[in-house]
């Protein structure tokens, strides 16, 4: 593999360019991907990204704290529940905020069963990326069963709005427990059977083995955070390393792979369904009555300061960086959005690898371009 | 009833005697009787415009263009729980065998061209759906400086679906409205003609 | 905190000061030792900051900073470095031969402020199209009411 060394640079005018978007099936949005090739083989490549840059950030600076909310729906739109926590956890650290327990318990409950939702929608897309049909419509079934749970607490099926600075919108309905109880039984079930699908299929580990490896450290160094660090073996969950909200309090094992590759990108995400049930188990345990709100005025005015925070978003490390002036909106936001990071490493990885790999490569690392291009 | 045995009746219940005692219809690769055979003459009169609009509306091939938060409640309705396939949508990867074009997500400036060259590279007669708030006027995104508000600024739009995201069944029902927008549109220009 | 007795000593080359927000502690240097700053806190075993939490850049008018998040895998602290640009002509040098991680932030810094990262390998537009005028982080732009297209 002596061409997998030959740096960027030597891609010269007898390379083929092929463009790839950003109106492409397997783009996973409007991204956009330009690679040199020589044969078969990815001489270099080079993400455009941007084709969905909303300008969430600068809108944040001319709502209040409680309508920007909705905007962080909006972020990562596979996963909503866990992009409203990560605001309103950052405001209460400013604030100085104490979220009852009971808020706490719900709030965890949903964004675990966000993860799985989002990891479906992973599953599934990752399965069509290799060539598969099937497990997107067996993804998306357990998909749906997390979605409409979410509709019963929330009242929609995505962009919920649920998790507010101080607490939770509402309590849960009253039926929660056995709701809930029938969707893990199902999603447990599901989980397997999803797994015993694709996971050992001939022809998906040969798509998927050895494809688009990278090492730990390497990995560390792009900035890649989340399942796709994971499988390279670097124990890194926010959850773990920076414990916020209760995430303390469980008993749950961190998947890790062993050679960065796409097949341990997909494995680890089936594990991390796993666990984030037996989270979803000890919540919920764990859950008393009580307040599901603090007392705060209906207009949250953070001190003057700053404040960073990660939480651990499927994709990975899912950061907000909020700047206060005293005033009831916030001076700058900044989110530090997994993919985008991730997506960095996209050039690395696709580097001396078939040109047929590029789509599951790309698919392997899981991005929204919502969050990407914010 | 039939109905309550989980059997569904094909032909109307009227014509089931001589069904009965007709040729074919009872299973494997023999095709039933023609529901023209039994109930209706054997010949239709119909404008050919109309005729092709029925076609043209039964089987809508969508092209797959997925731009943000809409594109997931897209897939979720073209997948598993929802089927938009029973309508005869089919999602497609390609602009030049596509007829309807779902813009599902906010459309940002950059993005505003390859909209553009994407809607001219689909061959007439060609549809549009806006789905969701941000393709109608920009949704929440309404004061930004790089989003286009809606995307009729652009390209004519025949359907606007509401909501953020709207339902599956919302864009089934847009999709419903596209087709009777079809059908309606073939009538009304043979009646325009006739006079 | 051990980290902030420890930073006097590593950064003794450097003008720095040291301050706390929050949980975080923070060091200031000035805008052309962020490099070297970034360097040490990557190479120095007692601080090891192999992971780039976040690099942002706060407008307050009178001065654009930027902001670097970082984290040690390794030892799980953490340490925030400042630096701030004036907003006529910010320049600040490239941490991408850092972290390579810093690539895209950078050039995102660069589209939305206009913050030049002095040395950085390809600092093309990232988000915003070619030919937008203007930085639309800065709190001087402003937002549209309506904006046809």
């Amino acid at each position: 593999m002596q061409f997998q060394q030959q740096p960027a640079q030597q891609a010269d005018s007898l390379d083929l360019m092929v463009n790839m978007g950003p109106q492409h099936p397997s783009t996973h949005g409007v991204f956009r991907l330009v690679i040199w090739i020589d044969g078969e083989r990815i001489v270099r490549a080079e993400p455009h990204i941007g084709y969905l840059h909303r300008g969430s950030e600068k809108l944040c600076e001319g709502e209040q704290y409680g309508q920007i909310i909705t905007l962080f729906d909006r972020l990562d739109y596979v996963s909503n529940l866990n992009c409203e926590l990560a605001f309103c956890l950052t405001v209460e650290k400013l604030m100085g905020l104490e979220v009852p327990d009971r808020a706490s318990c719900i709030r965890v409950v949903l964004c675990e069963l966000n993860r799985i939702a989002s990891h479906m929608l992973f599953y599934g897309v990752f399965g069509l990326d290799a060539g598969a049909m099937t497990p997107i419509l067996y993804g998306f079934r357990e998909r749906e069963r997390v979605q409409s749970l979410f509709e019963r607490v929330t009242g929609a099926r995505m962009m919920h709005n649920y998790i507010r600075v101080g607490g939770v919108k509402e309590d849960l309905p009253s039926d929660f427990a056995e709701r809930l109880g029938e969707l893990t039984a199902l999603l447990r079930a599901g989980i397997d059977e999803c797994d015993e699908l694709l996971t050992n299929n001939e022809l998906f580990l040969s798509r998927t083995k050895g494809v688009g490896a990278i090492g730990g450290s390497e990995g560390v160094d792009y900035g890649l955070s989340g399942p796709s660090l994971r499988a390279a073996g670097v124990a890194e969950d926010v959850r773990v390393s920076e414990p916020y909200s209760i995430y303390d309090r469980f008993d749950y094992g961190i998947p890790v792979g062993t050679y960065g590759d796409c097949f341990d990108r997909y494995y680890v995400r089936m594990e991390e369904m796993r666990q984030s049930l037996r989270i979803v188990d000890q919540a919920m345990e764990q859950m008393e009555p009580g307040p599901v709100s603090a007392k705060v005025r209906r207009i949250a005015r953070p001190p003057k300061g700053e404040a960073y925070l990660r939480t651990e978003s499927p994709r990975g490390d899912f950061g907000v960086y909020l700047v206060s002036d005293g005033s009831d909106k916030p001076y700058r936001v900044k989110v530090r959005a997994p993919s985008f990071a991730n997506l960095q490493a996209l050039q690395r990885l696709l580097r001396g690898a078939y040109v047929a790999d590029a789509v599951v490569i790309l698919g392997s690392i899981d991005i929204v371009l919502g969050e990407v291009d914010r | 009833m039939e109905i309550a045995r989980g059997v569904i009746p094909l032909t109307p219940v009227s014509s089931r005697s001589s069904r009965e005692g007709g040729r074919g219809g009872s299973g494997g690769n023999t095709p039933a009787d023609s529901i023209f055979d039994q109930v209706l003459p054997n010949a239709v009169v119909a404008r050919s415009s109309e005729l092709f609009a029925l076609g043209r509306k039964s089987s809508l091939w969508t092209l797959s263009f997925g731009l943000a938060c809409c594109a997931i409640e897209m897939m979720s309705t073209h997948m598993s729980h929802h089927d938009l396939d029973r309508f005869g949508v089919v999602t497609w990867p390609s602009p030049r065998q596509s007829d309807v074009m779902i813009v599902a997500g906010t459309v940002v400036k950059k993005m505003a061209e390859p909209i553009k060259l994407l809607y001219e590279q689909m061959p007439d007669p060609k549809w549009v759906i806006a789905m969701g708030s941000c393709a109608t006027n920009g949704g929440p995104y309404y004061r930004s400086y790089s989003v286009v508000m809606g995307v009729d600024h652009l390209i004519p739009v025949d359907v606007y679906v509401p909501g953020c995201p709207p339902r599956p069944e919302a864009l089934m029902y847009g999709i419903m409205q596209l087709q009777e927008k079809i059908s309606e549109d073939a009538r009304a220009r043979g009646e325009a003609s006739k006079a | 905190m051990a980290l902030s007795s420890l930073l006097p000593e590593v950064y003794s080359d450097l003008d720095i000061e040291i301050g706390a927000a929050l949980d975080e502690v923070v060091v200031t240097v000035r805008p052309s030792d962020v490099s070297a700053a970034c360097r040490i806190a990557k190479d120095d075993p007692r601080l090891a900051f192999d992971y780039l939490r976040c690099l942002s850049v706060v407008d307050y008018v009178d001065r654009l900073e930027v902001v670097y998040h970082l984290f040690s895998l390794g030892r799980l602290h953490r340490l925030v470095i400042k630096a701030a640009a004036p907003p006529d002509s910010p320049r600040v040098p490239s941490v991408v031969s850092v972290w390579k991680g810093a690539d895209w932030f950078e050039r995102e810094a660069h589209d939305l402020f206009g913050v030049v990262f002095e040395g950085h390998p390809n600092p093309a537009p990232l988000l915003l199209y070619e030919g937008f005028e203007g930085h639309p982080g800065l709190k001087s732009f402003p937002f549209h009411e309506y904006d046809e297209w």
